[in-house]
């Protein structure tokens, strides 16, 4: 993992003092609710329905077990003793009083964390694939990329103003977990079809939002030693030319789609043939020093099948089920990446309880080189562990009642905060997420059904993703009553796709019921083993667009039947 | 001068304290968590009076995103906002009756 050095430390130190002297002049009357606004929004300090939220950057998604030990502390000290993981792979406090931040933030400093950057128009914490430097088909972390360019992006003097926010994702996985084609930049580290040499592919204009859009490749092929000073090249003309005028036209994404990916292109280029790169790309020495934090752990020399994993498998089905949804291969035989579900039945996604952090953070230290990932679906990741911990692995989840089998699947489901905390929101999320997973909390239903990601988010900014979710709902407000857009056929990976909408929407008691219809022409439709989003591709919209309307139709006949 | 256009009365006016960022309800010259005890405007005059106690608060650093909500008058007199949003506001997260004001004041 990334450490501090000195200038890391003294710079995020000085800005915890910058924000306690603010808080103190916001409260002596020296700065105006209008001044301090932008200042406790570049510091993760948000105001929301009900007090005061607080976001915590997770860069990359990387955690070390110290560090959630001390999310849990803040959570029990400051909050209400529970954290919510987001889409951004960031931790969550919805409590907290401005009073208390400036401690919060020197406790979060004390484990070389801040809140620097999870607000505001500026470069966002970079995000990266949660299996980075595990995966079997990764060609090389990403986590190494991502840092560079939250150091080069911090505080960066030219892009601390940009005309809207800006989120950069990285992979180097041939699968796309880190939905790279739904950022403002997208970099996919890939080999130089002739030359064999590590580059990227840089994707520009994705987002989702009120419009959403899949981004489009600016440079197939970009040498590693470059990166810095292209993506200065490419800020530089959103920076200049992005539109200011109308916050809802401000992302980068409108500029591409308005000028063209030609002309963005071509601009991007000429600028980038401007700068002098050599002052700008990172030094070769700093590269290699930052790539070497993330070096891997000691892995231990083991079959690539361990036999006890194997042995527990075959008389404990309940963990061989759990083991089925939770483990992602690793590239290291005898090694597994644990997937740990936030999406315990009942409760809200991505919370997590201070004594449930202290229990990862022990099964982390214990089993995987201390080291935790927060996923963009909302969940933790333990990268490292050996095939033969899973079973006690398991035990101590379920003691900590964080053992739900169900990564992947129907009620894995990614939902915003909503309207249950979200004064931006229009409609609640959590409880519908509920709903669907109270609905469909049958295991063996569960495992029949397969893959299928639902998102949900509680108004048009999408923070829950909902345009990439095989089943997307929109929560929003209708003659003062809350009410749900369905969509269907998105998709955040390397195929990525915006889910078409089915029609009206509905209520939110509605809601399971509709997703049942869907889910029901999925399962007489699919061919042997094809996952839910492969039969939408296949069969197209239509038929699941004729069961989502039935539910009007029978309406009808009711209200027929009424007058007859 | 036109009168500025504001929600439909009866109505309460609702904030956030500036320190603590909780909900608090005017009382027309002062501030309270619960909100059956927030002043009811069913009349301009007393609409007014609330809209200047927040702006004053406001500029006393003492509040911040104040409002008038319309609000339903129960059986027992008390207030309650007519819009979901402002609702959930004066209650708390709906999937967590152990937090917010609906933890505190059981008779919400």
């Amino acid at each position: 993992m990334y450490r501090y050095d000195e200038f890391d430390e003294r710079f995020v130190r000085e800005r915890v003092a910058q924000f306690r002297d603010q808080v103190a002049r916001r409260l002596d009357g020296s700065l105006s609710d209008d001044e301090f606004k932008p200042l406790r929004l570049k510091n993760g300090v948000y105001l929301q329905l009900h007090a005061y939220m607080l976001r915590i950057a997770v860069p990359y998604g990387t955690l070390a077990s110290r560090q959630l030990r001390q999310l849990a502390l803040i959570a029990d000290r400051y909050d209400r003793g529970y954290g919510h993981f987001t889409t951004r792979q960031n931790m969550q406090f919805n409590w907290p009083k401005l009073r208390d931040v400036p401690d919060i933030l020197g406790l979060l400093a004390d484990v070389e964390m801040h809140c620097i950057q999870t607000s505001g128009n500026c470069i966002r914490n970079v995000t990266a694939d949660h299996f980075a430097g595990v995966a079997a088909d990764e060609l090389e972390d990403p986590r190494p990329t991502a840092e560079l360019i939250r150091q080069w992006s911090s505080l960066h003097p030219e892009f601390s103003y940009l005309p809207r926010k800006f989120k950069i994702a990285v992979t180097g996985a041939e699968h796309d977990r880190a939905a790279v084609k739904v950022h403002d930049i997208g970099l996919r580290i890939l080999k130089h079809p002739q030359t064999g040499e590590i580059g990227y592919e840089v994707i520009v204009g994705g987002g989702l939002g009120r419009t959403p859009l899949i981004g489009k490749v600016v440079r197939d092929f970009l040498p590693k030693d470059e990166l810095l000073a292209y993506l200065e090249a490419a800020m530089r003309v959103y920076n200049l030319e992005g539109r200011r005028d109308n916050k809802y036209k401000a992302r980068v994404k409108i500029l591409v789609h308005e000028i063209g990916v030609e002309e963005f292109r071509k601009r991007v280029e000429e600028e980038y043939a401007k700068l002098n790169g050599p002052s700008i790309n990172a030094d070769p020495a700093e590269v290699e020093r930052i790539a070497a934090y993330f070096a891997p752990p000691t892995y231990e020399k083991l079959p690539g099948d361990s036999k006890a994993y194997a042995a527990q498998r075959a008389t404990n089905a309940a963990f061989a089920q759990w083991a089925d949804a939770s483990v992602f291969k690793h590239r290291i035989p005898g090694y597994a990446a644990l997937t740990i579900s936030l999406k315990t039945i009942g409760e809200a996604p991505g919370d997590i309880t201070s004594a449930q952090m202290r229990a990862v953070a022990d099964l982390a230290e214990k089993y995987s080189f201390d080291e935790l990932r927060v996923t963009h679906m909302q969940n933790v990741v333990l990268p490292h562990v050996k095939q033969s911990d899973l079973f006690a692995i398991w035990n101590a989840l379920r003691e900590a009642g964080l053992a739900e089998a169900n990564v992947g699947l129907v009620t894995d489901i990614i939902a915003c905060p909503g309207l249950d905390y979200c004064a931006l929101a229009t409609a609640r999320s959590i409880p519908i997420a509920q709903a669907i997973a109270k609905r469909f909390q049958d295991q063996q239903r569960q495992r029949d059904i397969g893959p299928l990601g639902i998102k949900i988010s509680g108004c048009i900014n999408a923070c829950g993703h909902h345009h990439v979710g095989n089943i997307g709902i929109l929560g929003l407000e209708k003659n003062g009553v809350e009410n749900y857009q369905i969509t269907l056929g998105g998709d955040a990976t390397e195929n990525a796709a915006i889910g078409d909408r089915l029609g009206p929407g509905i209520d939110a008691d509605e809601v399971p019921d509709a997703i049942e219809r869907l889910v029901d022409v999925y399962l007489n439709q699919r061919l042997k083993d094809e996952p839910f989003i492969d039969t939408v591709r296949r069969v197209g919209v239509a038929p699941f667009k004729d069961a989502f309307l039935a539910k009007d139709s029978s309406k009808t006949e009711e209200a027929e039947h009424a007058v007859a | 001068m036109s009168t500025p256009k504001r929600v439909p009365l009866p109505a309460i006016l609702l904030a956030n304290d500036l320190l603590d960022g909780d909900v608090v309800f005017s009382t027309g010259d002062g501030w309270t968590r619960d909100p059956s005890e927030a002043v009811i405007a069913y009349d301009d005059p007393t609409a007014d009076k609330l809209e200047a106690h927040a702006k004053a608060a406001f500029a006393a650093q003492q509040v911040v995103d104040a409002y008038l909500v319309d609000v339903a008058i129960d059986a027992q007199g008390r207030p309650t906002p007519r819009h979901f949003r402002e609702r959930f506001k004066t209650l708390g997260p709906s999937n967590r009756p152990d937090l917010g004001k609906q933890a505190v004041y059981r008779a919400l």
